[in-house]
């Protein structure tokens, strides 16, 4: 009992939070809660204090929307957290979108898809070049182009204002994740995921990887959704520093050798 | 052999091939869902592109409605995705005098200002749109006693008025018309809900879908205040052939016909 909850401690962790974030939104929207109420693209934490998806604010000013001071405000205290805790801890812990892929990917593995199909047919960085599209479209059309698009968007407002045809967007990703690409949405595609792997990047909150402990039995690489950023596991002794992991703690709690876990930034190069 | 340079070549003209094709689609996707001008915005939203450009689709605007009129566009509604709107037939809008959802919104997609007068909210100037009758299934316009929308209008006889007309098929009744003045019609759909035909007999559409604009070529002689919009008129003259010299002198001018 305490090996399961040491071997899945962070995913319950993520579940509540995530769970717990679309029910207060929801309770904002239907019970009038006064927590915090709007959604994940703009809302307002005990009716005073603004927060903005910065990366929907900067299509905004791509597409040469007014920014309101109120919404520049959001978006830096949304920027200021992220930026500390490491960005891509709102694609693990918070994003709805999550659980449909880290579903699809469990389905995979325990299917064994992946032992069938072992090279990744596509490049991880097709996320950039979406978020730089999606800035040069909302430039020139004038609209916010991937807002008008986003099934993260799709999903957190079937979740809070109600469905209409939004399980089908939800449904859309998850057999992209199953049967096209392994961690296809998250991983490859997503531009608010590229957005914050940016952000992340000098995200202070790091998985810290104890070469002298790892056996080299490469669970971790095996359920992390973004692998390459362990690269170091079993040769090196470091810490995690790519933007693009999410902080979801999968490697930590399957690691039965304790050579990895969360740490804070060492600020300053050690000397060898 | 294949050297590197090809592969890098290829490499690079097969990105450029695949963002092209994407954001090709991507920007006919969106042209082709923002394109909907059939809807209706809630109080005080900009101009329909702008407002396209600045609502970050929260919803707050939605949460902060009373009569859960507002709604956000969700898939399949074939509207603008994720952007508010109502349909007044279901749900209209019931005009609240302190506009709980104008102020809220983050972005200013909902511009206060538009809803303000002397530094009171005031929903009364708002334009959501502006009620139009269809004189050919409005059963006053038979002549059947109907004033269902008049009552139910908000600023009864400014923005919907009776215009009264013997009924010279009957002789000794009356017609009461309704009419609608789009100076005052803030497009609240109140009376499209309270019209008693099948379908709604009155409709509220967004003004820049029917008012018309008349422009600098014509002036309200009789109103003095009228004359203000020509100030920013401007003359344009062309000179052609035929306009060379007075219009007198060129009516005359026979083209050498009569000269000896």
């Amino acid at each position: 009992m305490i090996n399961l909850y040491n071997n899945y401690r962070f995913i319950i962790l993520r579940r509540l939070t995530q769970v717990a974030v679309m029910l207060l939104y929801i309770g904002g929207n239907y019970w009038g809660w006064n927590f915090i109420q709007g959604n994940l693209s703009s809302s307002s934490l005990f009716g005073i204090i603004p927060l903005s998806d910065p990366y929907a604010a900067l299509q905004m000013f791509a597409a040469g929307a007014v920014i309101t001071t109120n919404l520049a405000l959001g978006a830096l205290i949304i920027t200021v957290f992220y930026m500390l805790v490491g960005g891509r801890v709102f694609c693990s812990w918070v994003c709805p979108v999550n659980i449909i892929t880290d579903a699809a990917n469990y389905l995979r593995r325990k299917l064994e898809f992946n032992k069938i199909q072992k090279r990744q047919p596509a490049s991880r960085n097709i996320r950039y070049w979406v978020l730089g599209l999606s800035l040069v479209l909302s430039y020139i059309l004038g609209i916010t182009a991937f807002e008008f698009i986003s099934p993260i968007s799709i999903t957190h407002r079937a979740i809070i204002f109600g469905l209409g045809l939004g399980w089908a967007a939800m449904l859309m990703i998850f057999l992209f994740d199953l049967f096209i690409l392994k961690n296809g949405w998250c991983g490859h595609v997503c531009p608010l995921g590229a957005f914050y792997s940016g952000i992340g990047k000098v995200g202070l909150i790091r998985v810290d990887h104890n070469e002298e402990k790892c056996t080299a039995c490469m669970k971790c690489k095996e359920v992390c959704p973004e692998s390459q950023v362990l690269f170091m596991v079993s040769k090196e002794s470091l810490q995690v520093l790519d933007g693009e992991c999410t902080n979801c703690g999968r490697c930590v709690e399957v690691c039965d050798d304790d050579a990895l876990n969360f740490s804070i930034r060492k600020l300053q190069k050690e000397k060898k | 052999m294949v050297s590197d340079r090809r592969k890098f070549i290829l490499g690079a003209a097969r990105t450029t091939g695949i963002v092209a094709l994407g954001g090709l689609m991507w920007s006919a996707y969106v042209d082709e869902v923002t394109a909907n001008k059939l809807i209706l915005r809630p109080p005080g939203a900009l101009k329909e592109d702008d407002f396209l450009s600045t609502c970050i689709k929260c919803g707050m605007c939605v949460e902060a409605c009373p009569f859960d009129t507002l709604q956000l566009a969700a898939p399949g509604d074939n509207k603008p995705l994720g952007t508010p709107y109502f349909i007044p037939r279901d749900i209209p809008c019931y005009m609240c005098i302190d506009i709980p959802c104008v102020p809220v919104c983050p972005t200013g997609a909902l511009d206060e200002k538009s809803v303000t007068t002397n530094d009171v909210l005031d929903i009364n100037i708002a334009n959501m749109g502006v009620a139009v009758v269809d004189t050919k299934n409005c059963i006053a316009f038979w002549g059947i006693q109907c004033d269902a929308c008049y009552r139910a209008c908000p600023l009864l006889d400014q923005a919907i008025y009776l215009e009264y007309e013997k009924n010279e098929r009957t002789g000794k009744h009356a017609f009461m018309k309704p009419v609608v003045d789009s100076d005052f019609c803030t497009g609240c759909g109140l009376c499209e809900r309270a019209c008693v035909t099948k379908k709604a007999a009155i409709t509220v559409v967004p003004s820049e879908l029917v008012l018309g604009s008349v422009g600098d070529h014509y002036i309200k002689g009789w109103d003095k205040s009228d004359e203000k919009r020509l100030e920013s008129a401007h003359a344009q003259i062309n000179t052609t052939e035929i306009s060379k010299e007075s219009a007198v002198d060129s009516l005359n001018d026979m083209g050498g016909l009569l000269d000896d």
